[in-house]
């Protein structure tokens, strides 16, 4: 997984060929949209995973539908790969660029189309930031619920791409659950629409199949959102627990009681300091774990369901409980949370995030392992975990400048991951596979599981065109990594030579 | 209650299969034979794989084996006071969960929590090479590799054979009130989307014969207060509990027709007009999922539905009409394109449910 691990082993795009793009895509691009100088292409070596780097041979900025089509359709001819950007927040570098290929940027696709206020539905372009969504939005006492943390930036074909979580989505779900409609243009500069403007589609859930593709079946023109009403009313209640079970039983129990959190975020100790030093938000620094459950709806289910739930925080002895006074603390208690990245990059020079699902009930043996680890590797680890639904964020702290420490962070970071798979979870919860956790790929699935994702790739991109490399492995990738995966008593990937 | 693992005859039964290139008609209870062309291929009987595998309450995650049946599923959720919330109807006591999966109906609840394709977290399938494959997982949230899972949720039975399903689950509201007002079709339809949008507990709106029922889903405050609150625009409480079951379950009157009429399915989107077709209509999600018995020809009927952004599936109709007019709503070139290479990819000898979905594979 590291830089040094990380070698793009392709031939660089040739003179030649990169040239020829060039006169083609001048013919109906201006200038300033066909970026090819060292110094315009720097900015674009790496996404939001910043130790992978590689400077693109060349970057497109395209603004209209067909100008992509003709950059994909030149691409597929000339047998060129193609990497979809959008804003770069991508954390696990889907977005990296690739030596023999071209960057698509997507950023000049960034206006919002139109807000039909009573069909509570807006037509963006893919280059549209999150947040932006909702502040157009709020106009009409709408939002868009899907919020990841880096919402001021991120871009809405990035969350389409990704399938994009944020705290909100134990009770509205994740990008995939928000989005009626895409339009997209496949490798051979073909215009299709998947999902539909009614409220289901005929034959496959092609617009499911999009999302989390990580640019690689497609690239996205126009994404239609579904916006919910803002809620009446939202509360906060955030409880503290002197240990990290306890925190982690009382969420179970929340559950178990019927409710659904608007938002259920837990934070361990190191983290808790981390957010409270940075954000001043008013976390109890001296307690194991805390969370922050937000509940929304009406008056009165909201009243109903606080009641339930501080009720059982006291039964189950929280250190702390406090309900946010009003929409100026709630805020800041959030912020506390949504700031936990760079908080706890403050620590240290460097972080590294990681996000594995768990079935929440292996929550304490998985932290448990994770603090034996981090006393093995000498790192520090910081944990927030999106409790409601199992995905969980270890920050490992790490200093890059130290000979062998990013190495050191990586393999831990791999073997957390394998944790997750070990428990029933999954290497990912929402911040994709791209190249970051490729070899963790082989962990979690069999070579036949890993032979039918290049089958459906195969079917939108024959070429292997679109980001090719990314979030699905080569078998032959996973036989290096070594990784003995049994799958139903049979030894992985026996169909390649072992050496 | 039967509790049965025999995937490894059903991969036997698919690797002969396409050894053979025979037909297979992948079969769960049979409770949705009349969705799709019938065909008279072998049957591959999947009711006998059956059994909950796994119920994690606090979790809200339930795996079972493909043929166990919905009302198991149901009566299990139901023990720990949850629920299925897309509302998948039965269409009869044999329904099994593979078959709710593969064919992801979704009740009146649908515009407000979701449908099938929402809660479907992960499965295991036998593709059409007889490998045993298992996609998405058991948690809520999993990006790792492209989303199998939604991929088979109303694939029909196309792309492979489920074996087993992993489906998110939600606690059940405590209970369900419904009102209801009579108005013509026109401020019905308005009101439906209008509801949607006041951030009220409304779990279904339908339009039958005149009457406009809504339902609301809480606790008994939070119920009697959002009556309360949509009392001028919505109605009156009834006493109709059993209304959104028939419904879904096509149990009401307007769904017998006398003389064996066609029962047509036309998803639109939100705030669309009453369409200019003849024939008798029932208004549920909201307005966006419409029943039609009709006699006017497929042609138009689905030119209409398209002209307004949505489509129309041949629900109920005799076989040679299914021949005929095809069932569900053809695609256009490039998506059919893709579903056939999709097809392919999956079950390269075409040996499962073969024009089950539409007639070009
Ligand atoms: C501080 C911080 C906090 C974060 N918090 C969260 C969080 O809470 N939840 C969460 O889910 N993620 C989070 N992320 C990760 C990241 O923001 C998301 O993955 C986001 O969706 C990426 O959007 P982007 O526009 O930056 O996409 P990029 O990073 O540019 O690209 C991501 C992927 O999408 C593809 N892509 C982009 N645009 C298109 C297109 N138009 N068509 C096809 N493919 C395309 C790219 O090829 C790449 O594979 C966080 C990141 C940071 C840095």
């Amino acid at each position: 997984m590291s830089q040094a691990l990380f070698k793009d082993e392709t031939p660089a795009l040739d003179d030649d060929t990169r040239s020829t793009l060039i006169t083609r895509f001048l013919s109906f691009m201006d200038d300033e949209s066909v970026l090819r100088d060292d110094e315009d292409l720097y900015p674009y070596e790496s996404d939001g995973l910043a130790v992978y780097r590689q400077k693109p041979p060349l970057v497109v900025l395209p603004e209209t539908v067909d100008q992509v089509q003709r950059i994909l359709k030149i691409c597929n001819e000339l047998n060129v790969p193609v990497v979809a950007r959008g804003a770069g927040t991508g954390l696990s570098g889907g977005a990296l660029p690739l030596k023999n290929g071209i960057l698509l940027g997507m950023a000049k696709f960034n206006k919002i189309v139109s807000i039909d206020e009573n069909a509570r539905t807006a037509v963006v372009q893919p280059g549209v930031r999150n947040l932006a969504i909702s502040e157009a939005a709020s106009d009409y006492n709408l939002y868009y619920a899907p919020d990841p943390s880096s919402q001021i930036v991120c871009t809405i074909g990035g969350n389409v791409a990704e399938n994009s979580g944020g705290v909100h989505c134990l009770k509205y779900g994740m990008t995939v659950h928000n989005v009626l409609q895409v339009t997209a243009v496949t490798i051979e500069g073909e215009l299709i629409t998947v999902g539909s403007m009614a409220c289901d589609t005929q034959g496959f859930d092609l617009l499911g199949l999009l999302h989390g593709s990580e640019g690689m079946l497609a690239v996205t023109v126009e994404i239609v959102v579904k916006l919910l009403p803002k809620p009446d009313t939202t509360k906060l209640l955030m409880a503290a627990f002197d240990s990290v079970d306890t925190a982690g039983d009382t969420v179970a129990e929340i559950i178990a009681d019927g409710i659904i959190p608007a938002g259920l975020e837990m934070m361990d100790k190191p983290a808790i300091v981390a957010a409270e030093a940075f954000a001043q938000c008013g976390y109890p620094t001296d307690a194991e774990a805390l969370f922050l459950c937000e509940l929304d709806g009406t008056e009165e289910e909201v009243q109903h369901q606080l009641q339930q739930v501080e009720a059982l925080v006291r039964k189950n002895n929280a250190t702390v409980v406090h309900i946010a006074r009003d929409e100026q603390e709630r805020m800041q208690l959030w912020k506390g949370r949504k700031s936990a990245f760079p908080a706890v990059g403050r620590l240290s020079p460097d972080y590294y995030c990681i996000d594995g699902t768990i079935p929440r009930r292996h929550l304490s043996r998985v932290l448990q392992q994770m603090n034996t680890w981090s006393d093995e590797y000498k790192l520090r680890i910081a944990n927030v975990f999106h409790a409601g639904d199992g995905n969980l964020h270890p920050l490992i702290l790490f200093d890059a400048n130290v000979e062998g420490e990013l190495e050191r962070t990586e393999e831990l970071g791999g073997k957390i991951l394998e944790l997750c798979v070990e428990v029933g979870g999954t290497i990912t919860g929402e911040h994709g596979v791209g190249m970051e956790k490729i070899n963790q790929m082989c962990v979690q699935f069999s070579s036949d599981e890993i032979t039918q994702f290049h089958a459906i790739k195969n079917a939108f991109d024959p070429g292997a065109l679109l980001n090719p490399g990314k979030a699905i492995p080569t078998l032959n990738r996973c036989a290096e990594y070594g990784a003995l995966h049994v799958h139903h008593g049979e030894l992985p990937h026996p169909d390649i030579e072992r050496f | 209650m039967t509790d049965k693992d025999i995937s490894a005859e059903l991969q036997t039964q698919v690797e002969q299969a396409a050894a053979t290139q025979t037909p297979l008609t992948i079969q769960g209870g049979g409770s949705k034979s009349f969705l799709g062309v019938r065909n008279n291929a072998i049957a591959l009987d999947v009711k006998q794989h059956s059994g909950v595998i796994s119920y994690e309450p606090t979790e809200l995650v339930i795996t079972a084996r493909a043929g166990t049946t919905l009302e198991e599923i149901n009566s299990t959720l139901l023990s720990q006071g949850q629920t299925l919330a897309f509302e998948p109807p039965g269409f009869g006591a044999e329904a099994t969960i593979g078959g709710t999966i593969a064919c992801a109906l979704a009740g009146p609840a649908k515009p407000y929590l979701g449908g099938t394709r929402d809660y479907i977290l992960g499965c295991r399938i036998l593709n059409g090479r007889a490998q045993n494959l298992k996609f998405g997982g058991e948690v809520m949230k999993n990006v790792a590799g492209y989303d199998a899972s939604r991929l088979m949720t109303g694939a029909m039975g196309t792309l492979g054979v489920l074996l087993d399903v992993s489906i998110k689950v939600l606690p059940r509201a405590e209970r369900d009130i419904t009102l209801a007002a009579s108005m013509d079709v026109e401020s019905a339809i308005d009101k439906m989307q209008a509801l949607a949008g006041l951030g009220q507990p409304v779990t279904a709106a339908a339009f039958i014969d005149g009457t406009l029922f809504t339902r609301l889903s809480g606790t008994e405050t939070t119920t009697n207060a959002a009556a309360h609150n949509l009392k001028s625009m919505v109605g009156e409480k009834t006493d109709n509990s059993t209304l959104w079951q028939q419904l879904r379950e096509h149990s009401l009157p307007f769904f017998q027709p006398q003389n064996s009429q066609p029962l047509w399915r036309v998803s639109v989107p939100a705030l669309t007009r009453p369409l200019d077709i003849e024939g008798e209509w029932v208004y549920d999600w909201a307005g966006m999922q419409r029943w039609l018995i009709s006699d006017a020809p497929a042609a138009l009927i689905r030119s209409t539905c398209e002209a307004v952004g949505g489509h129309a599936t041949l629900y109920r109709g005799t076989e040679e009409m299914q021949r005929q007019a095809g069932v569900f709503h053809p695609l256009p070139a490039p998506l059919l394109s893709l579903h056939k290479k999709l097809k392919d990819e999956f079950d390269p000898k075409g040996i499962f449910n073969q024009q089950r979905l539409f007639p070009e594979f």
